[in-house]
């Protein structure tokens, strides 16, 4: 009988969150390419919108509530796709907030810069739904390749330049380490399917060398991803040379979706293969919190600090993979660990973006991200300093700002799991919080003890929309922190729909 | 009625909030507006505390009353329980009353950088912290409310404070984040082996079934991590001199006379009733440490030239007595403790308002350059001695019950604890309130006695302010009825601190 080809029966609702997307794309450089350079602004507008309205299908697929997998299993919408595609399209909103003025102040191209920012935020939303090796490198190098670009838009500045080659030449070789890591694994397993893998690898014990070589590879070329130590070393330059509303990018969303791909790469297909990665994952959350914590407390740039810093909140993300499968079933299994991945996400998301929106408002006057010209800001921008300083001691984890409800989830999971490691690795976290405590607290400092630099007190004019932001981010940061229970219950929700 | 009752607690904890809020709305320029919208909100508050006072049924002092039980984070189990018993009464009274007279005494005493509307705002967001802290009754409840107040207090000493005021208030952040962090492992850890839930009643009724007897002594070691930190027991203590010494008046007066009874408080109300059997193998340690605090602290006294500085080691020798009276694990050393917080609190609260008073006269707290306050201040003078009196234990003033009943307490502690290695401590205890008398009368003997050094013998020393008689005098006369009518007090803690023990055959 001769092959048939059946063509796929897609679910366009499924889809809609993407589809609207491509639709705000097409729109956007229809725009740049009709209007005239003073009616660029418009493409700010035209993301924002197509953003928000993107969101409008998530909202209705999560009203639907029932799981839809497409093309045999490799793209699947469950309730973790929808809680992180909601993340990323409102994380990528705030992101376009805080660019407006910064972009249209800087003589920057406008409408490209829209343009890769929704394509980046494409492949991320993509990659929430991509339980398919193939379907996860597509939407990887989706989100990468506008990033590389994006990192580099200040074309003229030398440290925009390192900023972007540094991370496009660590991403590439980190996607090649991970491809070939992929191409073992589906050697091995004969499937590009997670589930399919899963079944393969958990049984098959005779090519054990090539499962491990594979699975480290894989888990190393993320480590990339998400900067954890000692794969970090672009994170800290790219952050610093990058524009600043990039920056923020970056460090919230773009790392959110190295943290989506992992969970479901090694909680889907690598589940039952514990014995390889449960260690990588300890020596990973403990180095990364550790060096990030420490390299933080010499910064004297707040860019990098923040870069140090969430270099080592990374670490506190990675802390729940380590533990992950010594979480008895009954109290949820590798669903608790995901939960706690994903509730530190989004509160991480408010409170980073938070953090960098207050520092280009103030650069906006002050033309410096030096920790030392924020002297005195408490005396001539009170707002601004109240705000750095909820969102700094948020970052640090001080009640009753959000902060620590995602530190507290992550020591909540460790213990959950109870074993020695698991104690050990909480025991580290604590020592970790304290240090993060000193840098932390050592902006508030700055911004609130010391005396401004020159007698500098003119007052700071925060543009409407980056002012929108901060008032996003704010009002995220204080409620998840009073009422956690609103966050929780989405990290609770945002379950892995197909496990094996 | 009983709407009104269900709101007390919570109107309580988030009064302040409402004005720190209003506060904000305010401009900085309106300086007076702020003053009294901070005033009003503390004697809000106040009020409610009084409602609660009239309203409590005193028969019952040992169950939890107005509790309000409400979901909140339902995700782990967390909820919103709130509820006072004769152990928090009191200290929940004393809290208010503090921040009303905190407030009253900033009236004309705003230290430099001045900006009132941020001090009081400050003021007041600790004040939502600390009540919280003595009504809540979840652990996680009660941990977000612990660490609600460290941040305030960090501003203050680290704004308003004195020369080495950044170095101080990152050594006070970085000490109680550190216990704290612990003692959130430790709640977790009773999270998942005690019964799934973070509620204290329940987790004091079901945790020492369900947890083996050695996990019990570690959990209860991260807590003490915790609390002793807080309290500050010796060796912890190293963050409380520097920070008291930097801090301004207010700060510090809040600092001694509620921050540090946190501390004791979660000793009282969640390690001991939870965790009776790991208190028990702790309690020879505590108890040792207890000790060697009061020593260590009337040495350190001795060995000061600053006044405030040499209040707050008093503080520790102070709290020292309070861990001890905790440590013996018997109703009447329990009690004796409660009384030591109470007592302490407003005792050490109002000398450090009197070196405050004196720093603003004589721009400095050198005991060598002090001298004859009598004679340039007779009031000031004359209320110092007084509280140097009441600090010493002088029977008849209210120092007195919180040390004596805690000294013999330790002759005979709960069956199982040694008795020699109690009777040890209590004669080392007793020990250090002869050092009390000591170190007190000499610092008041150099600080009142005697004439005036020669460079202030010219200089024109005010009298004593409105605000200093307005706020002073509810604690001195507090002072004198705790210490002629401490049944007022005992009779409140007694049935509560039973219940506290009732894990260990209700004490002995």
């Amino acid at each position: 009988m001769p092959p048939v080809f059946d063509t796929p029966a897609i679910d366009y609702h499924a889809f809609a969150p993407e589809i609207a997307m491509v639709v705000t794309l097409v729109v956007l450089l229809f725009v740049d390419l009709v209007f005239e350079e003073r009616g660029r602004w418009a493409t700010a507008t035209v993301a924002g919108i197509g953003l928000l309205a993107s969101v409008v299908p998530v909202l209705s697929l999560a009203v639907d509530g029932a799981d839809r997998s497409l093309f045999g299993g490799a793209y699947v919408v469950d309730n973790f796709a929808l809680v992180l595609k909601a993340l990323f399209l409102v994380a990528g909103y705030v992101t376009v907030l805080i660019s407006t003025d910064y972009i249209a102040d800087g003589d920057y191209y406008e409408g490209e810069y829209y343009f890769m920012l929704v394509s980046s935020l494409l492949g991320m939303t993509v990659m929430a739904s991509a339980r398919d090796l193939i379907s996860i490198f597509v939407a990887l190098e989706m989100l990468s390749i506008p990033a590389y670009l994006l990192a580099g838009w200040r074309k003229r500045d030398l440290r925009g330049n390192e900023a972007s080659l540094k991370y496009y030449l660590l991403g590439v070789f980190a996607s090649a380490v991970m491809l070939y890591g992929m191409s073992l694994v589906f050697g091995v397993s004969g499937s590009t399917l997670l589930v399919d893998i899963n079944q393969a690898i958990s049984r098959g014990v005779d090519s054990v060398p090539l499962v491990t070589v594979g699975i480290v590879f894989i888990v190393v070329g993320f480590a990339f991803k998400v900067s954890a130590v000692p794969f970090h070393t672009w994170a800290p330059d790219t952050y610093q040379g990058a524009p600043t509303p990039i920056t923020a990018f970056l460090s919230v969303a773009s790392k959110a979706a190295g943290f989506a791909a992992l969970v479901q790469i090694v909680f889907i297909g690598f589940l039952g293969r514990e014995d390889v990665w449960a260690p990588m994952f300890w020596v990973l959350a403990a180095l990364t919190m550790t060096v990030g914590n420490l390299i933080a407390l010499r910064q004297t740039n707040l860019v990098r600090l923040l870069a140090y810093s969430s270099v080592a909140q990374a670490g506190f993300m990675l802390a729940p993979f380590a533990v992950a499968a010594d979480i008895p079933a009954d109290r949820g299994g590798v669903g608790a660990a995901t939960g706690a991945v994903v509730t530190y996400l989004l509160i991480y998301a408010g409170m980073n973006l938070g953090a960098f929106a207050v520092v280009m408002a103030v650069a906006r006057k002050t033309r410096s991200a030096e920790i030392s010209a924020y002297g005195g800001l408490f005396a001539y921008a009170p707002g601004l300093a109240v705000l750095m300083g909820v969102f700094v001691f948020s970052l640090a984890g001080i009640p009753p700002l959000a902060g620590w409800y995602a530190k507290f989830v992550v020591f909540k999971t460790l213990l959950d799991a109870g074993t020695v490691a698991a104690v050990t690795l909480a025991v580290v976290a604590v020592v970790n919080s304290v240090i993060a405590l000193f840098y932390y607290a050592s902006v508030a400092r700055q911004m609130i003890m010391e005396p401004a630099p020159e007698a500098e007190t003119a007052r700071v004019r925060v543009p409407g929309s980056l002012g929108a932001a901060l008032g996003i981010c704010a009002v995220a940061t204080l409620a998840f922190g009073a009422f956690p229970g609103l966050i929780a219950q989405l990290g609770d929700l945002a379950l892995l729909g197909v496990l094996p | 009625m009983d709407g009104l009752d269900d709101m007390a607690l919570t109107a309580a904890v988030f009064l302040p909030m409402v004005g720190a809020l209003a506060m904000m709305l305010t401009p900085r320029e309106h300086e007076s507006d702020h003053k009294v919208i901070a005033l009003l909100t503390t004697l809000a508050t106040l009020a409610v505390g009084v409602y609660i006072l009239f309203r409590f049924d005193y028969g019952r002092a040992d169950v939890m009353q107005f509790d309000v039980n409400a979901s909140w984070i339902e995700v782990i189990n967390s909820r919103y329980i709130l509820g006072v018993d004769g152990i928090s009464l009191p200290l929940l009274v004393l809290s208010m009353l503090i921040c009303v007279l905190v407030v009253v005494y900033s009236w004309n005493h705003f230290p430099e950088p001045h900006n009132p509307k941020a001090f009081l705002i400050l003021i007041l967001v600790l004040e939502t912290g600390m009540n919280g802290t003595f009504v809540a009754q979840d652990l996680i409840l009660f941990f977000v409310f612990f660490e609600v107040v460290l941040l305030p207090m960090y501003f203050m000493i680290g704004v308003w404070g004195g020369e080495a005021r950044q170095y101080a208030a990152i050594k006070f952040f970085l000490f109680t984040l550190f216990g704290s962090a612990l003692m959130i492992l430790s709640f977790l850890a009773l999270f998942f082996q005690g019964g799934q839930t973070f509620a204290i009643a329940e987790l004091a009724a079901v945790a020492s079934d369900n947890i083996p007897r050695s996990t019990q002594v570690l959990i209860f070691g991260g807590l003490f991590m915790g609390f002793a930190i807080k309290v500050p027991m010796f060796p912890f203590h190293t963050w409380l001199p520097d920070a008291h010494t930097q801090a301004p008046t207010q700060g510090s007066v809040i600092l001694a006379a509620i921050l540090l009874k946190l501390g004791t408080y979660g000793f009282v109300r969640i390690a001991i009733p939870i965790l009776p059997e790991a208190a028990m193998a702790w309690a020879p340690w505590i108890g040792g440490l207890a000790v060697v605090g009061i020593i260590y602290g009337a040495l350190g006294c001795l060995a000061q030239s600053d006044m405030k500085r040499l209040i707050a080691f008093s503080s520790v020798a102070h709290m020292g007595y309070v861990m001890l009276g905790i440590a013996t694990l018997t109703d009447f050393g329990l009690n004796a403790a409660v009384f030591g917080m109470v007592a302490h609190g407003l005792i050490t609260g109002m000398l450090f308002f009197v070196a405050g008073s004196v720093k603003d006269r004589f721009h400095t707290l050198e005991l060598s350059r002090l001298g004859g306050l009598l004679i340039k201040s007779p009031r000031m003078g004359w209320i110092l001695g007084f509280c140097a009196m009441a600090s010493l234990g002088l029977p008849g003033l209210a120092g007195f019950w919180g040390e004596f009943p805690a000294i013999l307490a330790a002759y005979n502690p709960a069956e199982g604890l040694s008795e020699e290695l109690f009777r040890g401590y209590m004669v080392v205890a007793a020990v250090g309130t002869v050092l009390a008398a000591g170190y007190l009368l000499w610092m008041f003997q150099r600080t009142a006695f005697g004439t005036p050094s020669e460079e202030f013998a010219e200089t024109e020393i005010a009298g004593m302010h409105w605000p200093e008689y307005v706020a002073w005098t509810p604690m001195l006369i507090l002072i004198v009825v705790l210490g002629i009518f401490p049944n007022l007090l005992f009779g409140l803690t007694t049935d509560a601190v039973g219940s506290a023990l009732a894990a260990l055959g209700g004490g002995n």
